[in-house]
């Protein structure tokens, strides 16, 4: 399962998770939602590392993000 | 397409730990607000102090007039509505009449910094123990991208055309430099939301103004620096460099006042 799902239905295609993902795993895609938006998508699952900080930037808080349990235990919303 | 998890708490897959969701303080409801605007990052920020410090059941919010004046429709716990720039004096009612509750006003800069200066010098003087979530984007948002006391020097807006001039409007106000000289403000600080690194920042700073009220300490104010993008005319990532190329330069961040030791 992917580690960082983009809610689809809020996304307003603003880019900010694109920009700020430092891993490059995120893009947008060409469809639009419900409400005309583009929305982006996690292109590259293999190269995400649930560092969440696609999720800290996104206005919509649209983005949900895991961690594998055998990863180290650190919580970025206590950070 | 990834699946929609909304309310992941509940349903977080075996093997995986839920790193970042929705505070559990908000409503489902889609936010308002143009795309890439701070103002939902803000409303989440407020949303994670509400759960982490357990006030759902007795917080009150008061919202602005601006395009916040909705706020309420996201949040789970008790708000009430403000006429423009009047939210701390109605903090200061709810405050003072029902004192064990976490009462907050969330507020732009045209309703704090300008129709509402005197409600929020004053309240600030009188050292009320509520706090203040304020959202500096530079202009007037809702109403069509108007000049705002806050607005930089050469700002292009609808009553700017030209870029501000200060022989003309005079100089931007800068709210925690001028509400530091008061003796009942308990902590005063500012921090832009251009990344995830200051959002963090951004989460102490309101974890701090959040304690203040709760060890009566008295009036917390934490200004945030928000992009704009559609009355700035620029994108939602542009915005975002804007603030730390031109807005840091004149509304430096970090702590004003930190009284919480005291
Ligand atoms: C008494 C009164 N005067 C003026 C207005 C018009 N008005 C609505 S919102 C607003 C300014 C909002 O700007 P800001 O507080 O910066 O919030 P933003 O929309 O940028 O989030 C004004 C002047 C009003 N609603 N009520
Ligand atoms: S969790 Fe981190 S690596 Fe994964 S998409 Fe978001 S920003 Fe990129
Ligand atoms: S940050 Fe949020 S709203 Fe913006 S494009 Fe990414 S998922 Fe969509
Ligand atoms: S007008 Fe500006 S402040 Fe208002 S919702 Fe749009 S981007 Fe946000």
């Amino acid at each position: 399962m992917d580690l960082c799902q983009i809610n689809e239905r809020v996304c307003k295609g603003c880019e900010l998770c694109v920009k700020f993902c430092p891993q490059h795993a995120l893009e947008m895609s060409e469809g639009r939602n419900s409400a005309g938006f583009h929305p982006a998508y996690l292109a590259h699952p293999d190269l995400c590392t649930g560092c969440a900080l696609c999720a800290e930037m996104c206005p919509e808080a649209g983005i949900v993000v895991y961690r594998r349990q055998k990863a180290r235990a650190s919580q970025t919303q206590t950070g | 397409m990834s699946t929609i998890i909304e309310r992941p708490g509940t349903q977080t897959p075996e093997g995986l730990n839920c790193v970042f969701e929705k505070p559990r303080a908000m409503s489902d409801k889609p936010f308002h607000y143009c795309p890439g605007c701070s103002h939902g990052t803000y409303h989440r920020l407020v949303g994670e102090m509400i759960d982490e410090f357990d006030l759902m059941s007795r917080t009150v919010g008061v919202c602005p007039v601006g395009c916040a004046v909705f706020a309420y429709e996201y949040f789970e716990f008790d708000m009430v509505e403000a006429s423009h720039g009047r939210a701390p004096a109605v903090a200061t009612g709810v405050k003072r009449c029902l004192p064990d509750r976490f009462v907050f006003t969330y507020q732009g800069d045209g309703d704090l910094a300008s129709i509402g200066m005197a409600e929020t010098i004053h309240a600030a003087a009188r050292g009320e123990n509520i706090t203040v979530f304020f959202v500096n984007n530079g202009i007037f948002g809702m109403t069509g991208g108007q000049m705002a006391p806050t607005s930089l020097i050469g700002q292009k807006t609808t009553t700017s055309q030209a870029g501000r001039d200060p022989m003309l409007t005079g100089q931007p106000i800068k709210v925690c430099e001028l509400l530091s000289s008061l003796d009942g403000v308990a902590y005063l600080a500012r921090v832009p939301l251009s990344s995830p690194k200051n959002i963090k920042t951004c989460r102490k700073y309101m974890r701090n103004a959040v304690r203040c009220q709760l060890e009566g300490k008295g009036f917390a104010l934490v200004e945030a620096l928000s992009p704009c993008p559609v009355q700035w005319g620029m994108t939602p990532g542009d915005a975002i460099d804007y603030i730390d190329e031109k807005v840091v330069k004149v509304f430096p961040p970090g702590e004003f006042i930190n009284k919480l030791n005291d």
